[in-house]
């Protein structure tokens, strides 16, 4: 076999091919994970919205960003990093619709201490979108200022 | 003899890896050695007790920052360049730090119960807030998103700033000879990878 | 003898803020720099951690009908996870400027940018000879 004239890309490797197809879908499903039990244990929505860019990002470093695009395309990810916001803001006007103060969650169930976990629970989402969403963008921001790059040189 | 507690070997690879980023040319080796520096970290805070702090902290600075600084090096110069040695930044660093250690002999010792951060009124009533208002196991969740909502909103926001600030500095294309393209139009999809120069050709 | 036994933690983390704020103000490549920042900001985090831990308390997660177990402050936890986040948001507005200025003046070290702005030779993007001579902001290609 003669040697390849330009180094062999990532998704020819089969070692990161096999390793990653195997990990990804584990990480996702952690990041989900550390979401939803944000409550009971370590996580929240920081950690969780970070976790699964993680996994993504690992998906577009192996199998080229191209596919990642078509599977996450810009335009969510533009459009999910503001809504994160507008979901933690609105549960704050949902609030105040509801006779109580901004962010007082013990109106929205029929006892205080379910009100508060639905709380919770809402502001942890819109929180994990965001992060997710802008560290995808931040990343699709780089890449493609490293792809111009390399298509103009 | 008294028994050597954990963290101080931990401490101490910490320094090394912190002296080693400032010493070391190859930008490539250094950003690897700040992932080592997070996950260090990382194994710090769980030692004092900081899960949540810990947890945050191997996700976002051992992975994203990793990640952010490979992406940055694939774009800009590979090496440091050779400097002389100078001794102000020494000096100015020892006035400092002399300063500051001054400063920690005011501090009640490393884990003392009784240190007037641990008195606050406000911190009993978090813990028990949590177990008898809240019924969420997680205190630091429950302060996150309940009793400090609103700095979260600003948390929030923040990154939601950082994602549009570096939209604004990055997606426009590149100039080439004085002429500009705002419009951000994407070059034509070809199969180029994301870091592949970076990888070195190994294999 | 006692205040080193009891202070050693905070005299190590100080050490780590110096190195990194050796490598902010003694290096010239502007990623260096960054990277010490962040030394920097964890040094901090650590420093904040520290004055939380409570000795023979355990993480601040209330275990399933426990009572009277001794916590670690969750406050300074809460403040440092924010100081994170807002960390690595600051760094990667960072990293982009300094891909940006990469670009406009074909280097990212702080002495040779310095000389090109004194000297007024501002590329714009690429390294063609004949420098315009007015040093313009790089800010106008940002889009707008």
């Amino acid at each position: 076999m003669s040697l390849p004239r330009q180094p062999m890309r990532m998704r020819e490797k089969l070692v990161l091919r096999v390793t990653s197809k195997l990990l990804i879908p584990l990480i996702l499903l952690f990041g989900l994970y550390v979401q939803f039990h944000g409550d009971f244990g370590p996580g929240g929505g920081f950690q969780a919205g970070v976790i699964f860019a993680a996994g993504f990002i690992l998906y577009g470093l192996i199998f080229g960003l191209n596919e990642l695009q078509q599977v996450v395309p810009h335009r969510v990810v533009e459009v999910g990093s503001a809504l994160g916001v507008l979901i933690y803001g609105g549960v704050g006007v949902v609030t105040i619709l509801l006779g109580a103060n901004y962010l007082d969650y013990s109106v929205l169930a029929h006892d205080a201490v379910h009100g508060r976990h639905y709380g919770i629970l809402a502001i942890e989402a819109g929180v994990g979108l965001t992060v997710f969403s802008t560290m995808m963008l931040i990343f699709y921001a780089f890449a493609d200022r490293g792809r111009a790059k390399e298509g103009a040189s | 003899m008294p028994p050597i507690p954990v963290e101080l070997p931990l401490f101490i690879l910490h320094l090394i890896t912190a002296v080693l980023i400032a010493r070391i040319r190859g930008l490539f080796s250094a950003a690897m050695l700040t992932g080592i520096f997070s996950l260090l970290s990382c194994c710090l805070f769980t030692l004092m007790d900081a899960v949540d702090v810990a947890f945050t902290e191997a996700a976002v600075g051992a992975g994203i920052s990793t990640v952010l600084m490979l992406g940055t090096l694939a774009l800009t110069d590979r090496e440091e360049r050779q400097q002389p040695v100078r001794i102000l930044p020494f000096v100015v660093v020892g006035v400092t730090g002399a300063a500051l250690v001054y400063g920690t002999f005011d501090m009640p010792p490393f884990g003392a119960a009784d240190a007037p951060i641990h008195q606050h009124p406000l911190v009993a009533t978090y813990v028990h807030g949590a177990h008898d208002d809240f019924h969420i196991p997680n205190i630091v969740t429950v302060v996150l998103g309940s009793y400090r909502g609103y700095d979260t909103l600003g948390e929030t926001a923040v990154i939601f700033t950082a994602g549009v600030g570096v939209l604004l500095l990055l997606s426009g294309r590149r100039r080439r000879d004085g002429e500009s393209d705002p419009g951000g139009q994407t070059p034509p999809p070809d199969e180029t990878e994301v870091l592949g120069e970076t990888s070195g050709g190994d294999e | 003898m006692t205040a080193i036994a009891g202070l050693w933690h905070y005299w190590l983390i100080i050490a780590l803020m110096m190195v990194g704020l050796y490598i902010v103000i003694a290096r010239d490549n502007l990623v260096k720099k960054i990277m010490g920042l962040n030394i920097f900001q964890t040094s901090v985090i650590l420093f904040y951690v520290a004055l939380a831990k409570v000795e023979g308390g355990t993480a601040p997660i209330i275990p399933e009908g426990a009572h009277d177990v001794v916590y670690s402050n969750p406050l300074p936890h809460v403040l440092m996870l924010t100081a994170i986040v807002v960390g690595v948001a600051t760094t990667a507005l960072g990293l982009a400027l300094v891909v940006r200025i990469q670009e406009a003046y074909g280097t990212a070290e702080e002495d040779e940018i310095v000389r090109m702005d004194v000297e007024g030779l501002a590329r714009r993007g690429d390294r063609s000879e004949g420098a315009q001579g007015a040093p313009e902001a790089p800010a106008e290609e940002v889009p707008a």
